[in-house]
Formats: structure tokens, C-alpha cells, sequence
């Protein structure tokens, strides 16, 4: 058997490596001062965070992927490992890929059974140095997740001076620390230094391109979103792991929006007693004018439910973003799945249908959280934005987000007191333009704006009605409202290559690995098309990507293939050109995972699935 | 029938307002509950309050749940918006109404059955919150649209119209109220508009979460011998705890009193709540007081009625947050948007 370690001469910024940790020890700054060198040193790279739902004391761990070439999928391959909890040794040991690296603590002797003769050994004596070295229990843990920091730079090869450069700005307001910090940091890196052949094969090298970019995950970005959309009032109740874009997004209210001299703040933030009440309040005030939203996840839109349905029948605008955790039920509330995709495109009983957009990373979680708001005014209902743990709550590298301060915002057809005076009597159900969409008033504006809003059978003009006929008008109205946005949500991602007579269809944060996948086929011999579907309803688009293909993979992470679901109800496709790839375990989703899955659908033999020179492969490039 | 306008007939023994409006402009579409139901005697007294007060129709914003008493917004000032929102949940909408626009008078209409059992945590939550709101709970006991079922608020051993006996303890509403920290607490009775109209006036006018219980018997379902929300029961054993009058800030104070016998309380706007005849051991601006003196009222079997607790401090939940005086709704987009500078700014700290 030869050397697994030859094959992998050149893995320069092409590696991923974890750090499996105890939950409630500090870790998390470690590893992000780790994750942001990599990017400071110009490469591009994707964390994850793999915790437990606790506080304290169970295993975690923090996985980053570095790839010149820009691949941000998961990839459950590591060629490193720092095992920093004792619990977790054999499973991180077992899941160093052959002629990988398991850096440990070696205060303590490893067991004989846990070691492995293909991988490597890398031990530290963190604890006994940190020690020596430190005075008090709490700033001696502390310090060893730094100390695990400054070893990794000198096997990774990473710039000191970057490290340096941000423990100070981190510590900027707390001077002290710094001394400390550079101390913990020179610890684990001299050992390694003196003690290793550094640096190892799998290193980083600098390069330049992440100047263009910042590292943010979703649920900032969506919070930012909704800043810049204007929205003022946000009512959530807590839940895991949509409630950190309510933190962020009080966050940058408390800094845009707070008169500094007044203190007066042009924002409310409602933390209600339950998801009912939150999407009650973001109802009430899109009724009365402001822009509103919630942050939620599955549990809550189930409870959300009526009142969604409510905002549908009495065309009022309301955001809801639904950050996707594991289901059913409570599930897994800090892993990844994207299980809620049919409970909100028909959330709420009776005929109900939702406009949703289903952004890919924090990119588009930002672009598509100001769009949100204005598709919740434009056609008056509720509007989804659908993510998931994956992209709200890791750290992804995206492009800097900039500002048209041309934008204008879209808020519908709301009458004002001027236009009220002048028509003679208002409908507020009354299809006046033929689009399908009313006019609406907001309370307080005008006398002859009144009308009362219900949620039980209503007229074209607004009035209660037991009707059939009064009662079909409306809800046949509502049918074409909400079906003609389909060519108003964000078009779907489409990437043709020559030659290719399959596709890989997929939604949301598969998006990377998906892409990826594609290439990995090409390499095989096997180009593939891909689309990627980002709104609901669907564009048209999206029916005719799927006819124009012998066979669709349809990939997502949910166990009854919800987005296949959707395809085959909502469009005219036939459904045996639908083949679902599905991985609902929790974990974000890999390419290898991806191509292998077709692979197999496909009967290809290993040989096949070889990757070929370029010459073999079919011509032409991505389009 | 609710789309049924109600002729143009204009009483005569009224004249216009100070907005130059007649009674006639405060009223809604005829209603459709059961001859002589409360609710619609509380209705009657909505509709003077708002017209004494001079308030502006179309600045009222009419929120309710789902119910017999969730209809009756439609038949009240038909120039304001109203909101028939979903079952215990108005509360929620109410806050969120207000929320964008807190220059509004908002009145919430609710039942015993929408706030004490579907929407109980709601209904508790908005008195934390203290929404700036008169909410008119018109409590009678049973339930009227599913025919005749208790509710929450029915008493133990008042007896259904078929003769059983309830046998699970009240969720007495008015008490919650005053142990959750509501800044107005009081209750009236559907059959006594003299007394009900300046809790009306003086709800609507509080700055902060305005509770009003009203018993309102359910001619239907629970108006009969042995229930204790009937018009009977409730004459017989209702204890007018203070009587109380509303003196706006416009109004001229002409009435008079005995001597050493009233207490009057400025609210924030200065307009003047006046009680009669009050005890001497108790005090309606001590919640403490009120509560123990509510307590052995209803102890000795007696439906209090009267202002039982005000906090005329005149905050809300805006002034939690500190909101900004021109309500969110009216925000111009320019002064909400923090524009590309400040993006740019931020986005080096992504780095």
C-alpha cells in the first residue's frame, strides 16, 4: 500500500480540518480568530459550527473548509482533526481521512485502542503548558483554545502577524487581555515549531481572493435586510436558530435608528409570549402600515399557522422568515434540514398558497430579505423568507454587500387621504385594475378609507358574505393574485454546459454543494445542468428547465422531497423525469455525497466515475 | 345584517358634537345578536362615549377576536377601521396595530370565552406590555355562537339553561387584571349605561392598558334562574364598589359634590376622572387597596362594578421603548434607510 500521504503532495488552501471541543469553554472565539486569519490571508474559505442544543458541557465541534478554488459545500472529509475533548477522541480519530493529522492534547496520555497507524499523531502538552503559564481555571481553559490556535498556525503555516493583528483589535478595549492571548498563541506555536515538520502539506498560502468579501452569516445579513427594506416593528419569540437575526437586527437598530440625542428609536421590537402572538403583531402592524416581520423556525410556523392564513384571506403584508431546523417536532434544533418547505408554501388551513424565496448563503438571505418586504406590499399577503440553519447561523464568505441608494421601495396600492377624497366610494376587495390586486387603505388616513377587515367570508366590496358566488369571486381572485407572482420572485440560477441532457435541480443552502457536484460529474465524464429554484410560486422558467431534460435529479435535504413535491403539484412536468437525491441527517450537505448519488442512479461503474484529463472531457465551458 | 345601513334618521334629542358630528356618525351597521343582548346595550354606550369625547372617527381603529362579542365592532363607527382578527388572539394584532401607529384609538372587543380560555396568555401579555388600549371584555359566561357551553368566567354552581351545575372554579378577570399590573381596571354592567359610559369615556381616554369588564348577560344562553350572569343576578347582587365621573379636559367642571365625600385624579392628558363617595379605607390608585377591598366585596357574593384601579402615570409601551413621536407607519423610507455609506462602513467590520 503506498503512502496515502504522497497523493496529497499539493494540498496548498485545499483541505478542511475541525476542532472538536466542549461546548461553553470558549472555543467559539478561538475558532473564529482561526477562520478569520484564512480570510485575511486571502483565501477563500466556509466555517461550520456543529453544536449541540445545550449550554454547557457537551461535545462540539467548529469545521472550516479552505478552497482556492471557492467551494464552500460542507465536505465531511478531514485531513486534520484537533481533538480537544477527550469524550470525542475515538469518533474524531476515526473520521481522519488516511494520512490526515489528529493534533491532541498530550498533557494527558491517549488511550492505545483510539490510535490509528495511517494518520498522524500531532501531540501538545496544552493543558501542562497553559498551567505553567497561566494563573485561575477559568482564563487557563481559555487560554488553551488560543494556545490550540498559535499550534495550528505553525502546521497550517498562517501569518502570525494576521493573528496578532487581530487579537489586538479584538482586545482593543481591554488592553490586559492582549499580553495573554499573544502568550497562548507563542505557546502552542513554538511547540509545533520545534516539536513538528512544519508546516504540514495541507497549508494555507497567501493569495488574494477575499479582498471583495466579507464574512457573515444568514441571519445577520436577513437582519440587515430588513433594516435597509424599512422595516420598524419585528415580534419573535425566541427559538433556535432563527433568534439571532432578531439580535442582530435590534442590534443595527440600536445604531441606525436611535435619534443619538433624543434617544427616540424608530424601530419596536415586540418579544411576544409565543409564535401565535408574534405573527399577530407583525399582522397588526402590516394592517396599520409598518413594515413588519418575524424571525421563526419550524415549531413556529406550525403555530403561526392560523394567522398566516388570516394575512392571506384579508390580504394583509407580513414577513416571516423561517430559519429551518431539523423536524418534525422539536427534531434536532441545531442541525441543518430543509423540511418546512411544503408547510409554507400552503401554510394555514383552506385554500391558502405563499409567495416564498429561498435564498442560497447570506448573500441573498440580504437581497432577498429587502425583496421580501416589498412582494408582502405588492400583492398584500404573507411572504417566506425560507433559509436554514446552514446559511443563518455559519460563516460564510460572500461578496461585500453594497446599497443602491436609488432604491426606491415598492408599497403597494395604498390609497392616501388625497386619493381617498377624491373616489366616490372604496371596495376594499375590488379587483379595480384586473391584476388581481385590491387597493387597500391604512387606518387613521381618511373617513372614506373604513372598511372592516375579517377573516370570515367577505365580498369583492368588503362586506360579510355567506354567498357562493361573493365568496368564490374573491377566493378565485386570490388564486390569480398569488399565482402571478410567479414571474416577480427571484428567477431560478441556472448553469448550462454543453453536452449535458440531465440536470441537478436543488433549493437553498444545497446550492454549493450541488454546483460543486456538477463540476465533480464533468471531471467524470458526465456534464450535468443545474437550476436552482429560488422562488415560489414557480417561475415559468423552472417547468421549462425540467420538460427540456431527460432526467432531473432533484436534490434536497429533507426526507419526503418536498421541493419534488412542489414540482410535480405546482407544474405540468411528468414525474418520472424527477429523481429525488435526498440527505435529511442535519448535516449541510456535501458534493461528494451529491455525485455519488447520481452515480449510483445512473448504474456507473467505479471505473466511469474516474476522473478523466481535460482533453477527454465534453467541450465547452460553464455557462 | 351587517350590510344592512341603518336609515338616516337622526334622534332629535341630540345635537352635534365639537367636530360638528351627530350620535348618528358613531354608529354602525344594524346588529344581527339576539334581541336584547347585551353586547348591544355595550355597543349603545361605545357609541356615546366616542361621540362625547369628540373623537375623530376614522381615528379609531376597532380590534376583535371571534365571538358573539368580536361582531360587535361592525356595528360601531362605521368611519373606523376595524379588525375581526382571529379566535383570543386580538390582543396580539392590537399590539402590533399599535405599534405602527400609537396615534390611534384603539378598542378592543372580547368575550369571556376569547380572553379567558383560547386567548388567556394574550390577554395577560397585553397587560404586561401595557398597549396603549381600552379593552372591553363583555363577559357573560357562556358561550353564545356554539350554543350555550360555559366559559372560563362562569361561576361555580351557576347553572346551564339545561340545569347543570358548573363545578370548575372562574377565572375572575377583573383580579387577574389588577395582579398583572393593568393601569386601568374597572367593570360595568351592560344594564347600567349611566354607569358604563364615563368607564367608557375614561378608558378610552387612559394612556396604557385600559381593562373594562363587562357583564353582559347572554339573553339566549344564560339569562335564566340559577345562572349568575343573568340581568337578574347581576341586579340584585351588583355592589357598585365607587360611582365615577368622566370629566374631559374641554369640558367645563360644573358639577357639584358633597363636600369631603370625592376623589379627583388627573390623568395625563388632564382630563379628570372624579369618584364619589369613596370609602375611606381604600384608595383607587393604590393597587393594593383595590385589590383588597375587590376581594371582600366579592367575598360577602357581590359583582363589583365601578373604577376599581387607576394609574394615572400616562405611560405606555411606547414609552418602554422610547419610540420615536411620528408613529413607524408614517416613517419616511429616507429616514429609515441607512443608506450605502454606512454599508460600506459596516461591511469592514465583516472582515
Amino acid at each position: 500500500m503506498s503512502d496515502p500521504r504522497l497523493e496529497q503532495a499539493d494540498r496548498t488552501n485545499d483541505f478542511a480540518f475541525k476542532i472538536g471541543t466542549v461546548n461553553g469553554t470558549g472555543s467559539a472565539s478561538a475558532n473564529g480568530l482561526i477562520m478569520q486569519a484564512i480570510f485575511r490571508m486571502g483565501i477563500p474559505c466556509t466555517g461550520k459550527n456543529v453544536f449541540p442544543s445545550n449550554i454547557q458541557g457537551l461535545p462540539t465541534w467548529y469545521e472550516i473548509r479552505v478552497s482556492h478554488e471557492g467551494y464552500s459545500a460542507r465536505t465531511p472529509e478531514f485531513d486534520l482533526i484537533v481533538a480537544m475533548n477527550p469524550a470525542t477522541y475515538e469518533r474524531d480519530i476515526a473520521e481522519v481521512r488516511p494520512g490526515g493529522y489528529l493534533l491532541h492534547d498530550s498533557s494527558w496520555p491517549m488511550a492505545k485502542e483510539f490510535l490509528r497507524d495511517d494518520i498522524t499523531f500531532l501531540g501538545v502538552p496544552l493543558g501542562e503548558m497553559c498551567v505553567r503559564e497561566f494563573k485561575g481555571a477559568r482564563v487557563r481553559i481559555l487560554m488553551k483554545n488560543i494556545a490550540y490556535a498559535g499550534a495550528l498556525a505553525a502546521l497550517l503555516s498562517m501569518d502570525l502577524d494576521v493573528i496578532r493583528g487581530m487579537i489586538q483589535e479584538k482586545f482593543a478595549a481591554k488592553p490586559k487581555l492582549i499580553g495573554s492571548n499573544y502568550k497562548a498563541i507563542e505557546l502552542g506555536y513554538d511547540y509545533a515549531m520545534e516539536h513538528f515538520d512544519c508546516p504540514l502539506p495541507i497549508r494555507l498560502q497567501t493569495m488574494d481572493a477575499t479582498s471583495d468579501h466579507v464574512l457573515m452569516d444568514g441571519n445577520t445579513s436577513a437582519a440587515l435586510g430588513c433594516v435597509y427594506a424599512g422595516a420598524t416593528v419585528g415580534a419573535w419569540y425566541p427559538i433556535t436558530p432563527s433568534t439571532s437575526l432578531m439580535d442582530a437586527f435590534k442590534r443595527f437598530c440600536e445604531r441606525f435608528r436611535k435619534d443619538p440625542e433624543t434617544g427616540e428609536r424608530s424601530f419596536f421590537i415586540a418579544q411576544a409570549e409565543d409564535e401565535l402572538a408574534a405573527a399577530g403583531v407583525v399582522i397588526g402592524a402590516g394592517w396599520a402600515g409598518a413594515r413588519a416581520f418575524t424571525p421563526t423556525s419550524g415549531p413556529g410556523i406550525s403555530l403561526m399557522s392560523e394567522f398566516i392564513g388570516l394575512a392571506y384571506y384579508a390580504e394583509i403584508p407580513a414577513v416571516f422568515v423561517d430559519v429551518q431546523r431539523v423536524g418534525p417536532s422539536t427534531g434536532m434544533p441545531t442541525r441543518t434540514q430543509q423540511g418546512d418547505l411544503a408547510a409554507v408554501a400552503y401554510a394555514s388551513h383552506g385554500d391558502t398558497k405563499h409567495i416564498a424565496l429561498f435564498p442560497a448563503n447570506p448573500e441573498e438571505s440580504f437581497h432577498m430579505a429587502v425583496e421580501a418586504f416589498d412582494l408582502a406590499e405588492r400583492f398584500q399577503s404573507p411572504v417566506f423568507l425560507v433559509q436554514d440553519l446552514d446559511i443563518g447561523m455559519n460563516d460564510w464568505m460572500i461578496p461585500r454587500l453594497n446599497w443602491d441608494d436609488g432604491f426606491v421601495p415598492d408599497r403597494g396600492k395604498v390609497l392616501g387621504a388625497a386619493e381617498l377624497e377624491k373616489i366616490e366610494k372604496f371596495y376594499r376587495y375590488m379587483d379595480v385594475d384586473g391584476d388581481g390586486i385590491p387597493y387597500r387603505s391604512l387606518p387613521g388616513v381618511h373617513p372614506k378609507g373604513a372598511y372592516f377587515t375579517r377573516g370570515s367570508g367577505h365580498t369583492s366590496r368588503g362586506t360579510y358574505t355567506e354567498d357562493a358566488d361573493e365568496y368564490t369571486e374573491v377566493m378565485d381572485r386570490l388564486r390569480t393574485k398569488i399565482d402571478s407572482a410567479a414571474s416577480e420572485v427571484p428567477a431560478p440560477a441556472v448553469q448550462m454546459r454543453e453536452g449535458a441532457t440531465m440536470s441537478l435541480v436543488t433549493i437553498g443552502s444545497c446550492d454549493g454543494a450541488v454546483r460543486e457536484a456538477a463540476d465533480m460529474l464533468e471531471r467524470q465524464g458526465l456534464p450535468v445542468n443545474f437550476l436552482r429554484v429560488r422562488g415560489f410560486p414557480f417561475d415559468t422558467l423552472v417547468p421549462e428547465f425540467l420538460d427540456a431534460h431527460e432526467l432531473n435529479f432533484v436534490v434536497e435535504q429533507n426526507r419526503d422531497a418536498q421541493l419534488r413535491r412542489l414540482l410535480v403539484t405546482e407544474t405540468e412536468v411528468e414525474p418520472a423525469r424527477l429523481h429525488s437525491v435526498l440527505d435529511y441527517g442535519g448535516f449541510p450537505m456535501s458534493a461528494a455525497f451529491v455525485a455519488g448519488e447520481v452515480n449510483e442512479h445512473l448504474g456507473r461503474a467505479p471505473e466511469e466515475t474516474k476522473v478523466r484529463p481535460a482533453a477527454e472531457r465534453p467541450e465547452g465551458a460553464v455557462a | 345584517m351587517t350590510y344592512i345601513a341603518k336609515p338616516a334618521v337622526r334622534h332629535p334629542g341630540l345635537g352635534a358634537n365639537d367636530l360638528g358630528l351627530h350620535m348618528r356618525d358613531y354608529e354602525g351597521t344594524i346588529s344581527t345578536l339576539c334581541a336584547g343582548c347585551g353586547h348591544d346595550s355595550v355597543t349603545a354606550a361605545i357609541i356615546q362615549a366616542f361621540y362625547e369625547l369628540s373623537i375623530p372617527p376614522h381615528r379609531i381603529a376597532k380590534m376583535s377576536g371571534i365571538g358573539c362579542s368580536a361582531k360587535t365592532p361592525a356595528y360601531f363607527v362605521n368611519e373606523a377601521h376595524g379588525f375581526n382578527g382571529v379566535h383570543g388572539r386580538m390582543p396580539a394584532l392590537a399590539t402590533g396595530a399599535n405599534a405602527a401607529n400609537k396615534d390611534l384609538y384603539y378598542i378592543g372587543i372580547s368575550g369571556d370565552g376569547d380572553s379567558l380560555s383560547i386567548g388567556l396568555g394574550q390577554f395577560c401579555h397585553a397587560i404586561r406590555r401595557n398597549v396603549n388600549m381600552l379593552y372591553v371584555l363583555e363577559n357573560n359566561g357562556v358561550y353564545g355562537l356554539t350554543k350555550g357551553q360555559f366559559s372560563a368566567s362562569a361561576d361555580v354552581g351557576s347553572r346551564s339553561k339545561r340545569g347543570v351545575p358548573n363545578k370548575s372554579e372562574p377565572i375572575d378577570p377583573v383580579a387577574l387584571a389588577l395582579t398583572l399590573g393593568a393601569t386601568f381596571v374597572a367593570r360595568g354592567f351592560s344594564g347600567d349605561k349611566q354607569q358604563l359610559l364615563p368607564l367608557l369615556k375614561a378608558g378610552l381616554m387612559h394612556k396604557g392598558f385600559a381593562f373594562l369588564d363587562v357583564i353582559s348577560p347572554c339573553v339566549t344562553f344564560n339569562d335564566h334562574v340559577g345562572s349568575t350572569k343573568s340581568y337578574l343576578y347581576t341586579r340584585h347582587h351588583g355592589h357598585e364598589l365607587v360611582p365615577v365621573d368622566f370629566v374631559p379636559i374641554r369640558s367645563e367642571i360644573s358639577a357639584s359634590y358633597e363636600k369631603g365625600s370625592r376623589t379627583s385624579i388627573t390623568m395625563h392628558d388632564g382630563s379628570m376622572v372624579r369618584f364619589r363617595k369613596v370609602p375611606e379605607d381604600y384608595d383607587p390608585t393604590d393597587r393594593l387597596s383595590a385589590y383588597e377591598h375587590y376581594r371582600s366585596l366579592q367575598n360577602r357574593g357581590e359583582v363589583v362594578t365601578g373604577l376599581l384601579y387607576l394609574d394615572p402615570g400616562g405611560e405606555d409601551m411606547h414609552d418602554d421603548n422610547a419610540t420615536t413621536a411620528t408613529p413607524l407607519a408614517e416613517m419616511a423610507y429616507e429616514d429609515l434607510c441607512p443608506g450605502s455609506e454606512q454599508m460600506d462602513a459596516l461591511m469592514e467590520e465583516f472582515r
